[in-house]
């Protein structure tokens, strides 16, 4: 398999802090890959660089085998990165259907095809009977999977997931996890995620990456990375022992 | 072609609307001839008010812009087309090819300014006044249009009107701006309807989030300034040979820029009523307080701006959405408007 994405010892630093120090790792093509870390390990950083919402400090980004690094947020999704927010951010005052709609209207001039997608795409997330609703009316997990739905209209070839079941209850990460692992499975999507909760993680990731204080201390699958006396040590900690 | 943007244009409207729409035309169609001389002033003067409303709107209720400077753009196109027509004998509607651009160059001026440099919010807000005050204060030392002397347009009496020149009677312009401002709704629901329209609300809704959807935002503000200042240059066309005179201190200032900007705020920001329904809410409850003035033999020159002052302070508070959203609610006519 070749490497949809690519990084190559790619720093960024906030004044003194380094948050990300010379991380390389690449996501082979139609792979869901996981980056993990306690809090602060520049999981976040590492993602906003690779969404164009800031440029590296140094390093390189290759998406499909071209450099990415420091284009605008808007061009990087134009090419096939599509990202949610941590803290999300659905359109508050727009329909369920009309915030599908405006990632469907990027590759579609017509806005009633871009409908049609919109509908597709929401009845697979169980978002349909709630499709006129404001943005704003809906509950957590469902602005969580809004999101998803938002950033999958564009029709990606990456999709960037940032903390996208935490805060869900156990079964609707199940539901999360299947309706991803579906999507993954049907049509190649590659997905690269930041996510705590492991259980997910465990569940979709071939492989992982993991952060600590900026640096990349294992990668591996799952399976070995947990078991990875560094990575128990720095994030797993009293809860694994 | 014309029946694919009818069919657009009422695709999702249910029939009352449809219904009330057309009462609400039939009404104003008929106005002219049931109405005194000084109340069909009244009416052209709200219909104005209504159409500069719908113009800011694109900018602000559709794309969260904030402008309070567009009468920047009315005001360059008064001059643009008093100067053609004076200077050149070059006609109301070949001058407004020429004064839409115009007026969409300094709109585009000012957006490159201020979306390449991130100026945003009460910040653009200000740029915007920057520019229409520049153009005050420049006009004022234009010879070439007569500076603070004023540009007069020749009046005559005319035994017919001339549509073609805008030569004519205040019923003639009644209807002038009447369609000007229908045809600015079906402009305003066509845009929002289309591609453009759901990235301006994307943007106004959450600028981050919408250019991490792929939308150049740079790209659709700069759409959204140029397209509402081309419109409202078009008022100023119409102010042009309307009034017959033109001064900068007037046509450009803070105060025509503020007022249109009264309307689409009472109406309903973003709706595609609100900027009608406020014109006409604000400038009958303003003539309401004129004739009992006068009526009480009481001259307080400012009296209307307190007034609009007022206004403006009740419907932030009791209706911060403004008067058409709950309004469309209690008719049940919420739906598909937008």
């Amino acid at each position: 398999m070749t490497a949809l994405l690519s990084l190559e010892r790619v720093s960024k630093r906030f004044r003194g802090l380094v948050a990300v120090d010379g991380v390389s790792f690449a996501v082979p093509e139609g792979a869901i890959f996981a980056v993990i870390g306690p809090n602060g390990a520049g999981k976040t950083t590492l993602f906003n660089m690779i969404a164009g919402a800031m440029a590296p400090d140094a390093g390189t980004i290759a998406f499909a085998g071209e450099p990415i690094a420091g284009l605008t947020p808007d061009a990087v999704c134009r090419r096939g990165i599509a990202r949610t927010f941590q803290l999300v951010r659905p359109f508050p005052a727009l329909s369920v259907e009309d915030n599908v709609i405006v990632g469907a209207l990027l590759h579609r001039r017509d806005v009633g095809a871009a409908r049609e997608r919109a509908r597709e795409l929401l009845r697979r997330f169980d978002l349909f009977d709630r499709r006129h609703r404001p943005a704003s009316a809906l509950t957590l997990p469902d602005r969580k999977r809004l999101e998803v739905v938002r950033a999958l209209a564009t029709e990606p070839k990456l999709l960037l997931l940032d903390e996208v079941v935490a805060g869900l209850r156990p079964t609707e990460v199940d539901r999360m996890v299947a309706v991803l692992r579906a999507l993954n499975r049907e049509t190649g999507l590659t997905i690269l995620l930041i996510e705590h909760v492991m259980r997910a993680v465990m569940a979709l990731a071939a492989r992982v990456l993991v952060l600590d204080h900026g640096t990349a201390i294992a990668e591996g699958t799952p399976e070995a990375v947990v078991r990875d006396p560094a990575v128990v040590q720095s994030y797993l900690g009293a809860e694994a022992v | 072609m014309t029946a694919s943007v009818i069919a657009r244009l009422s695709e999702d409207v249910p029939h009352r609307t449809i219904i009330l729409l057309g009462i609400v035309l039939a009404a104003l169609l008929i106005a002219p001839w049931v109405v005194n001389d000084y109340l069909l002033t009244v009416l052209i003067v709200a219909l104005y008010s209504a159409y500069t409303g719908q113009a800011w709107n694109i900018m602000m209720g559709f794309a969260g812009q904030l402008s309070l400077g567009n009468a920047l753009y009315a005001g360059v196109g008064a001059y643009v087309a008093a100067f053609l027509f004076t200077k050149f004998g070059i006609g109301p509607w070949i001058g407004f090819l020429a004064c839409a651009p115009a007026a969409a160059a300094c709109g585009a001026i000012i957006g490159f300014l201020a979306f390449r440099f991130g100026v945003a919010g009460v910040y653009f807000a200000i740029l915007t006044i920057a520019f229409a005050e520049f153009a005050r204060i420049g006009f004022d030392h234009l010879a070439i249009v007569n500076a603070s002397a004023g540009l007069f347009l020749p009046v005559q009496q005319y035994a017919h009107n001339d549509l073609w020149r805008l030569r004519g009677n205040p019923m003639m312009f009644y209807y002038v701006i009447l369609v000007a401002t229908v045809l600015a709704f079906i402009l305003c629901r066509l845009l929002l309807r289309s591609r453009i329209g759901y990235f301006w609300l994307a943007i106004r809704e959450d600028e981050q989030a919408a250019r991490a959807a792929g939308i150049d935002t740079f790209r659709y503000k700069m759409y959204a300034v140029m397209i509402s200042a081309a419109v409202t240059s078009f008022a100023g066309v119409f102010y042009a040979f309307f009034y017959n005179n033109l001064f900068p201190e007037q046509v450009f200032n803070i105060g025509r820029s503020i007022e249109m900007v009264l309307g689409p705020v009472i109406g309903g920001v973003g709706t595609l009523f609100g900027p009608i329904l406020g014109a006409f809410v604000l400038n009958g409850l303003a003539e309401t307080l004129n004739s009992a003035m006068s009526a009480a033999g009481l001259d307080l020159p400012g009296a209307k701006e307190v007034f609009y002052g007022l206004c403006l302070l009740l419907v932030i508070l009791a209706l911060p959405e403004g008067v058409w959203p709950p309004l469309a609610r209690r008719l049940g006519i919420d739906k598909g408007m937008r």
